[in-house]
């Protein structure tokens, strides 16, 4: 069986990745977006590591969730992204500063 | 056992390579199926974990629902394509440095985590092998955990309505269904004769 410092190891780099997705992209939201999915998967595969590894079903229920919650993130995202593009013509992040944050 | 560990690699490798490619390309349709490649090395992660209920859902789920409604939107929206090098620089400190943090905390966790042998009060069904993964999730998600099944339903009923209410789109010129104006039709309204002559339309 792998160790499971392994999984959590790659768990971790796929959340900095995610992390470094939000920050180093500007050209548009919907990379950001994908990278909160990256980040989300990252969390998955850590709660179905220590499923397996602590002999636990519930971190395989809770993964189911965060699979729920997820997918209605990406839903209402996208559908934030395109009223918002109908609205615009632009989903660059550099131009939505209607809010001066 | 080899096998499983060639696999577990091979799996893991081309999951951090697709997720770089995902952050980086230029085109936003490539992320997308970079980001579905990323999803399929993972759930070959699951499978060697044993989670086969949750490999498959997130084929079938993510792949199949998610990352297309992500490739709808993008092929539907005029984005153009930036590279990222441009805009890459001046965020490059900042988004580093957070990073950089986030890693060595989460590298601090991982080499100086110890499992508590103490905390076994919750450890059940799943070394009982006469379940498969699938059955156990089913059983446990349907009676003990009910009450995160029905919330599940509801958040997913939510932001259906939300995507809804969000992208609907009212055109005055659109001929909808007005409910009164069927009702108050009645046939001497809605009925003339006209008297033609043969040989001319109307």
């Amino acid at each position: 069986m792998i160790a499971i410092n392994n999984y959590l190891a790659l768990a971790s780099i796929l959340f900095v990745i995610g992390i470094f997705g939000v920050f180093l992209n500007k050209k548009n939201i919907i990379i950001i977006l994908m990278s909160i999915e990256l980040m989300l998967l990252a969390v998955n595969i850590n709660l179905v590591a220590f499923s397996t590894y602590l002999n636990d079903i519930t971190g395989q229920v809770f993964s189911l969730l965060v699979l729920t919650v997820a997918a209605a993130e990406a839903a209402i995202g996208l559908a934030i992204l395109v009223i918002y593009f109908r609205n615009k013509g632009s989903i660059a992040v550099e131009d939505i500063t209607e809010m001066k944050g | 056992m080899i096998v499983v560990n060639l696999l577990f690699y091979l799996f893991s490798f081309i999951m951090i390579a697709s997720a770089f490619m995902v952050i980086l390309s230029r085109n936003p349709v490539h992320s997308v199926l970079f980001l579905i490649l990323c999803f399929f090395n993972s759930a070959g992660i699951f499978l060697i974990l044993g989670a086969e209920f949750l490999a498959f859902i997130l084929v079938i789920v993510y792949v199949g629902a998610v990352a297309v409604l992500f490739l709808f939107v993008v092929m539907m929206l005029d984005v153009e394509f930036k590279s990222i090098s441009s805009t890459v620089i001046s965020y490059l400190p900042i988004g580093m440095t957070i990073g950089v943090i986030v890693l060595a905390e989460l590298m601090l966790v991982l080499f100086t985590w110890k499992r508590d042998y103490s905390v076994t009060d919750n450890l059940s069904i799943t070394s009982d092998k006469q379940y498969s993964n699938t059955e156990i999730i089913g059983l446990v998600l349907y009676t003990d955990n009910i009450l995160f099944f029905q919330l599940a339903g509801l958040i997913l009923l939510a932001s259906m309505i939300g995507a809804i209410v969000l992208t609907v789109n009212h055109r005055p010129s659109a001929k909808r269904q007005d409910i009164n104006k069927q009702v108050e039709r009645d046939a001497e309204n809605s009925i003339k004769n006209i008297d033609m002559k043969p040989g001319s339309g109307i």
